[in-house]
C-alpha cells in the first residue's frame, strides 16, 4: 500500500447545487472549514465519499463554477470568545452585522469575512491571580469590565495549566499575551472554540432555582428552572416570539443569548432598537449590556442558519463558565431542523419522517443536553437555560420536530391559536402546558415567596380544570342551568384567566410582574372566592355574588406600578359588599 | 458566446446539457430553437459532466437540435425611472407597445438580504380607510401583510381599495405601486388595470403580468423582478412603494411543479421542503433602511385551497409575514363587505405604529377590547344554536348582540368609503358603549373616562 506522504489542502470544485457543493483533489476531515472558489466563500465539510468532499456553503453560491479552487483550512467551525461579545449582533457564523454594514453597506453581500471580536480594541485587564500561583484549565486569571458585566478571563479548557511565570494587568487587545506559564504556554484573552463541541464542565447539578421571568403564567403555573429546558410550540402568530422576547427582557439571568434562527429581519431590528432603552428591573442597567444577539434571518443562507444555534449555545456556555446564569432563546428550532432537512435532501440521504433526516432526534437532544446548571472547571456555579420555539406546520403538534423536542425538554408551554385569536395573551394553554420542575422548585417558592404559594397555585389549577369540565356542560345546556356552586366556580375561573393569566406584553407596567405581585393578585382572587363561598352558604344567589362591583376593578391592578394601596382598597370594598349582601 | 448542441434530456421544464465548459451555478441561459426563437432559463445544478437548466417558458420546440448559450452571468433586471407607468410581462419585457426601458442599472433579481442591523424600525401608520385594518390590524410602512382569501371572494376589491386609499396622514412623500400578477386570469388582470387607469394610479405604477396562460415557470421570477424594481424605486429613488403580489398560490404551484420535475423528495402535500426558505426570499424583501428615504410595503394575496388556513401555502406565508388579513366566506355570504374576519387576522407591527404620536392613545386598548368582546359574542353563537337564546344569561345576550353590531357597523363599509382613524376609533367606542362599563376590563379607567361616549356627552354638557 502506498503511504500518503502529503496532506492535500488544495482542490477544485466538481459540482455546485445550491448550498451544497462537491470538491475533489483535496484531503479533509468531517466539519473542516473550507474556502470555496475565487471569492473564498466559507463552507464546512459535511460528507466524505471516496474522492468527493461534500461541503455546505455559508453564503450564496450563484455564479460559482466547476473548476474553481477549494482550500481546506484544516480548522473546524469555531467562534471567537473573549471581551466584546456583549451587545453584539452576529450572523449564524459569528460575523458581526454592524461591521458588515461598514464593509458592504445595507445589504449582505457575500465573500466578506469579519472576525467575531475586535482585535484592535484594548480592554483593561485586572489579574486576580499572581506569578507563582498554579492554575488549571478553566481557572479565572482576571477580569475585564466589559459592559456593566464583569468578563472573567479564563485559562482555555483545552490548556493544561501550570505555574504562572508572569501575569500583568493593564490595557490589552485580545491577541496580546496577558499571562505566561512556567512551561512557556502563553495565554491571551481570546479563546477559539469549535461550535459543535460542548465546553467541558465538572459536574451537573440539579435545577432547583426557578428562572423568574415576570410572566405570571410562567412563574406562577409552569416555571422553568435555571439550567432547565423549555419548548414553546405554536402556530404562526400565537406568541412564540413575543414570549421569547419577554423572557430575554425580564428573566433574572445575568446573560441572555437570543438566536433569531430563520425568522424575520424586522424582529431582530425590534430587539436592537428596544433593548438599549429597557432597564433590568433588578439592576437598573440597560438590558442590551447583558445580551448577545444572533440573527440569521429566513432569507439568509440556509447552511449558516444550521450553524447559528451552535454558535449561540457555545457563546452561552462560555459565559456560564464564568459562573453566570445564562438563558438562551432559539426562535425557531423548526427553522434549524428545516435547514438540516434541506441540506440532507441535497445530500440525497435517505429521509426519515416528513423528509427530516433520521438524525433529527439525535441533533435536538445533543443541543438541549448542552443546557444545565453545573459546577464549572474553575469551581464556580453557572447555568444555561434553553428555551426553544417550535413552529409546527399547520399548528399540528404531532409533527416530528415538536414531538422529538417534547421528548427531551422538561417544560412545555403550549400556545393555542384559539386563545390568540381571542387576544388572550400570553396564549399559553393552561390545560395542555406542564412543567416537570414543579416538585424541585416547591422549596424555593415556600422559602422565597410564601408557604401559602404552593397550595394557592394548586387551588388555581384546580379551578381551571373544573372550569374546563363545566364548560363542556355549558356548551350543551347553557350556563344558567348549572348549580349555584358551579356558577361561582365559572366566575372565579374567569377571574383567574382575565386577571392573573392574561398579561399584556405591551403595557409598560404589566409587561413585568414581580413574584410578590403575582402572589398578591392570586391571593386577592382567592379572597373573593372565599367570600363568595361563604355568602352562598348563607343564602346569597349566584347573581348577587357575580355582580359584586368591586371585583371588576381587579384587572386594573395589572396596570398600576405601586398597586398595594389600590389592591387593599378593592379588598376592603369586596368585604363591605359581601357584608351588605349578608345584611340584606 | 459559445453555443452547445449537447442537450441529452428534456423533462418538464428541465433541460440537461453535457460536455460544456465550466458553467456558473444560477447563471442565465439562452436556448435557441430550430426556428430561431430564444427561450430563457437558469442553471439549477452544474458539474463537470452535466448542467441542469430550468427553462422559464414552455419547452415546446426545444429538442436535441437546439442550441444552448450560457451567458456567464446571473439573471439581472434592467431598471430605470421611466419604468413608472409601464406594463411588463411576467418575464420583464414591455408588453404595452411602448419603447424599451432605458436601463439606468442592471440589478441582480435574487436580491441580497437587508442586514438586520441596517433596518429601520417600521412605525409609520398607513391609513387604509378600512376600519378592520386601521382599527384592529393596523398596517405600517415597511410591513409585509398578506391577504388570505378563498376563491370567489372579493380580495381584489379589498386590495384595490387599499391601493386607492392608502396614505400616511400628514405626509406628502412620493409613493408608487408595483403590481405583480402571477397566473391570474386576463379578466382579473383587466379589473385591476381598469381601476388603476380610472384612478390615475397607473402613472405611478409598474405592472408585471404573468397570466393564467403564460408559462408557469416564469411565475417563479415574476415576484423577484417586481421586488427588484420596488427596491430600486424605494432605496435608490426614495419612493414609498406598495407591492401587490397576486396570486401567491399560483406561484407556489409553479414551485411544486418544478420540484416534481426535479424528482425531489417532496415535503407536505407535495410542496418542496425548501418552500419556506423560497417564500422568505420574497416576503423578506420589505422594510425600511435607516437613513434611506423610501420604503417597501408588501401586500401579497393568496387564495387558501379549500379555505384551509393550515394548508402549506397560507401556513408558510403566515410564518414569514408580519400578520395576515383574513377574508372570510361566511361574512361574504352574509353580504358584508369587506368580509374581513378580524379574529384570525393579525398585524404584528401594529404596536409600533399606533398610540400617542402615531394614531391615538386609546387605540391599542380599544382594539383589544373590541377583539375580546367580538370573540366572546361569536363563541356564544355556537351555544345559541344548541340551547336557544333564552338559556343565555343577560351578560351573554349583550355580547351576542355586540357581535352582530360589530359586523354590521364596524366591519361593513362601502367600497369607496374612506374612514379616518378617528372615525374608526370613535365607532369602536360607540359599539363598546352598548356593553356595561364594568365589562370593559381591557381598558384603563382614565381612557374610559376620556373617550367613552357616556363621559364625553357629560363633558360636552
Ligand atoms: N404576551 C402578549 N401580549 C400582548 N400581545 C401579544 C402577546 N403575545 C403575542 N401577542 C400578539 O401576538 C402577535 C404574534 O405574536 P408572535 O409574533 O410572538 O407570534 P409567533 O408565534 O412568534 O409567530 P411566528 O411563528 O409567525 O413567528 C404579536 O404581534 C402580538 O400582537
Ligand atoms: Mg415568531
Amino acid at each position: 500500500m502506498k503511504k500518503r506522504t502529503e496532506y492535500r489542502t488544495q482542490g477544485v470544485l466538481k459540482r455546485i447545487s445550491g448550498p451544497v457543493v462537491t470538491a475533489v483533489g483535496l484531503d479533509a476531515h468531517m466539519y473542516d472549514v473550507v474556502k470555496i472558489g475565487h471569492e473564498e466563500l466559507m463552507g464546512e465539510v459535511i460528507k466524505i465519499q471516496g474522492e468527493d468532499i461534500i461541503i455546505q456553503v455559508y453564503e450564496d453560491t450563484a455564479g460559482i463554477r466547476p473548476g474553481e479552487p477549494v482550500e481546506n483550512t484544516g480548522l473546524s467551525l469555531a467562534v471567537e470568545l473573549g471581551p466584546g461579545l456583549l451587545t453584539s449582533i452576529y450572523d449564524g457564523i459569528q460575523r458581526p452585522l454592524e461591521v458588515l454594514v461598514d464593509k458592504m453597506g445595507d445589504f449582505i453581500e457575500r465573500g466578506v469575512s469579519a472576525p467575531g471580536l475586535s482585535h484592535e480594541k484594548k480592554w483593561e485587564f485586572v489579574p486576580t491571580v499572581g506569578a507563582g500561583d498554579v492554575v488549571e484549565a478553566g481557572d479565572i486569571l482576571g477580569t475585564v469590565q466589559e459592559t456593566n458585566i464583569v468578563h472573567k478571563v479564563m485559562v482555555p479548557p483545552n490548556v493544561k495549566g501550570g505555574k504562572i511565570k508572569k501575569i500583568s494587568g493593564g490595557s490589552f487587545t485580545i491577541d496580546e499575551i496577558i499571562c505566561t506559564l512556567e512551561d512557556g504556554t502563553e495565554i491571551t484573552m481570546l479563546q477559539r472554540w469549535p461550535v459543535r463541541v460542548p465546553r467541558p464542565t465538572k459536574e451537573k447539578l440539579n435545577p432547583d432555582i426557578p428562572l423568574i421571568t415576570g410572566q405570571r403564567i410562567l412563574d406562577g403555573l409552569f416555571p422553568i428552572a435555571k439550567g432547565g429546558t423549555a419548548a414553546i410550540p405554536g402556530p404562526f402568530g400565537s406568541g412564540k416570539t413575543v414570549t421569547q422576547q419577554q423572557l430575554a427582557k425580564w428573566s433574572d439571568s445575568e446573560i441572555v443569548v437570543y438566536i433569531g434562527c430563520g425568522e424575520r429581519g424586522n424582529e431582530m431590528t425590534e430587539v436592537l432598537t428596544e433593548f438599549p432603552e429597557l432597564e433590568d428591573p433588578k439592576t437598573g442597567k440597560p438590558l442590551m449590556e447583558r445580551t448577545v444577539l444572533i440573527a440569521n434571518t429566513s432569507n439568509m443562507p440556509v447552511a449558516a442558519r444550521e450553524a447559528s444555534v451552535y454558535t449561540g449555545i457555545t457563546i452561552a456556555e462560555y459565559f456560564r463558565d464564568m459562573g453566570y446564569d445564562v438563558s438562551l432563546m432559539a426562535d425557531s428550532t423548526s427553522r434549524w431542523a428545516e435547514a438540516m432537512r434541506e441540506i440532507s435532501s441535497r445530500l440525497e440521504e435517505m429521509p426519515g419522517e416528513e423528509g427530516y433526516p433520521a438524525y433529527l432526534a439525535a441533533r435536538l437532544s445533543e443541543f438541549y443536553e448542552r443546557a444545565g446548571r453545573v459546577v464549572n472547571l474553575n469551581g464556580t456555579e453557572g447555568s444555561v437555560s434553553v428555551i426553544g420555539a417550535v413552529s409546527p406546520p399547520g399548528g399540528d403538534f404531532s409533527e416530528p420536530v415538536t414531538q422529538n423536542t417534547l421528548r427531551i425538554v422538561k417544560v412545555f408551554w403550549a400556545l393555542d391559536a384559539k386563545l390568540s385569536q381571542r387576544r388572550h395573551f400570553p396564549a399559553i394553554n393552561w390545560l395542555d402546558s406542564y412543567s416537570l420542575y414543579l416538585d424541585a422548585l416547591d422549596d424555593w417558592y415556600d422559602r422565597e415567596v410564601s408557604p401559602e404559594w404552593n397550595p394557592l397555585r394548586a387551588w388555581a389549577m384546580g379551578v381551571l380544570q373544573k372550569e374546563a369540565e363545566l364548560q363542556e356542560i355549558v356548551q350543551l345546556v347553557g350556563s344558567d342551568a348549572l348549580p349555584d356552586e358551579e356558577q361561582i366556580t365559572i366566575e372565579v375561573a374567569r377571574m383567574i384567566r382575565e386577571v392573573f393569566l392574561q398579561q399584556n406584553a405591551y403595557d409598560p407596567v404589566d409587561t413585568y410582574c414581580s413574584m410578590s405581585k403575582q402572589y398578591d393578585m392570586m391571593k386577592a382572587i382567592r379572597y373573593y372566592a372565599d367570600l363568595a363561598r361563604a355568602a352562598q352558604a348563607s343564602g346569597a344567589t349566584p347573581q348577587q355574588i357575580v355582580s359584586v362591583r368591586s371585583k371588576n376593578d381587579l384587572p386594573q391592578i395589572k396596570f398600576i406600578k405601586d398597586y398595594e394601596p389600590a389592591l387593599a382598597k378593592i379588598q376592603e370594598e369586596m368585604a363591605a359588599e359581601f357584608d351588605a349582601m349578608r345584611a340584606a | 458566446m459559445k453555443e452547445y448542441r449537447t442537450i441529452t434530456q428534456i423533462a418538464g421544464p428541465l433541460v440537461f446539457v453535457e460536455k460544456t465548459e465550466p458553467v456558473g451555478y444560477s447563471e442565465l441561459v439562452n436556448i435557441v430553437t430550430a426556428d430561431g426563437t430564444v427561450k430563457r432559463g437558469q442553471v439549477l445544478d452544474t458539474s463537470d459532466d452535466v448542467v441542469v437548466v430550468q427553462v422559464f417558458e414552455t419547452t415546446a420546440g426545444i429538442g436535441r437540435d437546439s442550441g444552448v448559450r450560457f451567458t456567464g452571468e446571473t439573471i439581472k433586471m434592467p431598471v430605470g425611472k421611466d419604468m413608472l407607468g409601464r406594463i411588463l410581462s411576467g418575464g420583464g419585457q414591455p408588453i404595452d407597445g411602448g419603447p424599451e426601458i432605458v436601463p439606468e442599472k442592471r440589478l441582480e433579481i435574487t436580491g441580497a438580504a437587508i442586514n438586520p442591523y441596517a433596518r429601520g424600525s417600521p412605525e409609520d401608520f398607513i391609513q387604509t380607510g378600512i376600519s378592520t385594518i386601521d382599527g384592529t390590524n393596523t398596517l405600517v410602512r415597511g410591513q409585509k401583510l398578506p391577504i388570505f382569501s378563498g376563491s370567489g371572494l372579493p380580495h381584489n376589491d379589498v386590495a384595490l381599495q387599499i391601493a386607492r386609499q392608502a396614505k400616511v396622514p400628514g405626509s406628502e412623500e412620493q409613493f408608487a405601486v408595483v403590481f405583480a400578477a402571477m397566473g391570474i386570469t386576463r379578466e382579473e388582470a383587466n379589473y385591476f388595470m381598469a381601476d388603476f387607469e380610472k384612478t390615475g394610479a397607473l402613472e405611478r405604477s409598474v405592472v408585471f403580468l404573468n397570466l393564467a396562460d403564460d408559462p408557469a415557470v416564469e411565475r417563479t421570477i415574476t415576484p423577484r423582478l417586481a421586488l427588484t424594481t420596488a427596491e430600486y424605486l424605494a432605496f435608490e429613488l426614495g419612493y414609498h412603494v406598495l407591492v401587490i403580489l397576486t396570486d401567491m398560490t399560483n406561484y407556489c404551484e409553479a414551485l411544486r411543479q418544478i420540484g416534481a420535475a426535479r424528482e425531489e423528495v417532496p415535503g407536505r402535500r407535495g410542496y418542496p421542503g425548501y418552500m419556506y426558505t423560497d417564500l422568505a426570499s420574497i416576503y423578506e424583501r420589505a422594510g425600511i433602511i435607516k437613513g434611506v428615504k423610501g420604503s417597501v410595503t408588501q401586500i401579497p394575496i393568496l387564495t387558501m385551497p379549500g379555505d384551509d388556513i393550515t394548508h402549506p401555502i397560507p401556513d408558510l406565508t403566515g410564518y414569514i409575514t408580519e400578520g395576515q388579513i383574513v377574508v372570510n366566506r361566511e361574512l361574504h355570504r352574509k353580504g358584508i363587505y369587506p368580509p374581513i374576519n378580524v379574529l384570525p387576522s393579525l398585524s404584528r407591527l401594529m404596536n409600533l405604529g399606533i398610540g400617542e404620536g402615531h394614531t391615538r392613545e386609546d387605540h391599542k386598548k380599544v382594539s383589544d377590547q373590541l377583539y375580546a368582546a367580538y370573540a366572546e359574542g361569536n363563541d356564544l353563537r355556537g351555544l345559541v344554536a344548541i340551547v336557544g337564546k333564552d338559556a343565555l344569561s343577560e351578560r351573554d345576550r349583550m355580547f351576542l348582540e355586540f357581535a352582530d353590531l360589530f359586523e354590521d357597523r364596524f366591519v361593513r363599509q362601502g367600497l369607496y368609503e374612506d374612514r379616518s382613524i378617528e372615525e374608526t376609533l370613535d365607532l369602536g367606542w360607540e359599539l363598546l358603549a352598548t356593553l356595561p362599563e364594568e365589562q370593559l376590563v381591557r381598558i384603563d379607567r382614565e381612557l374610559i373616562q376620556k373617550y367613552h361616549p357616556n363621559y364625553r356627552k357629560k363633558a360636552q354638557g
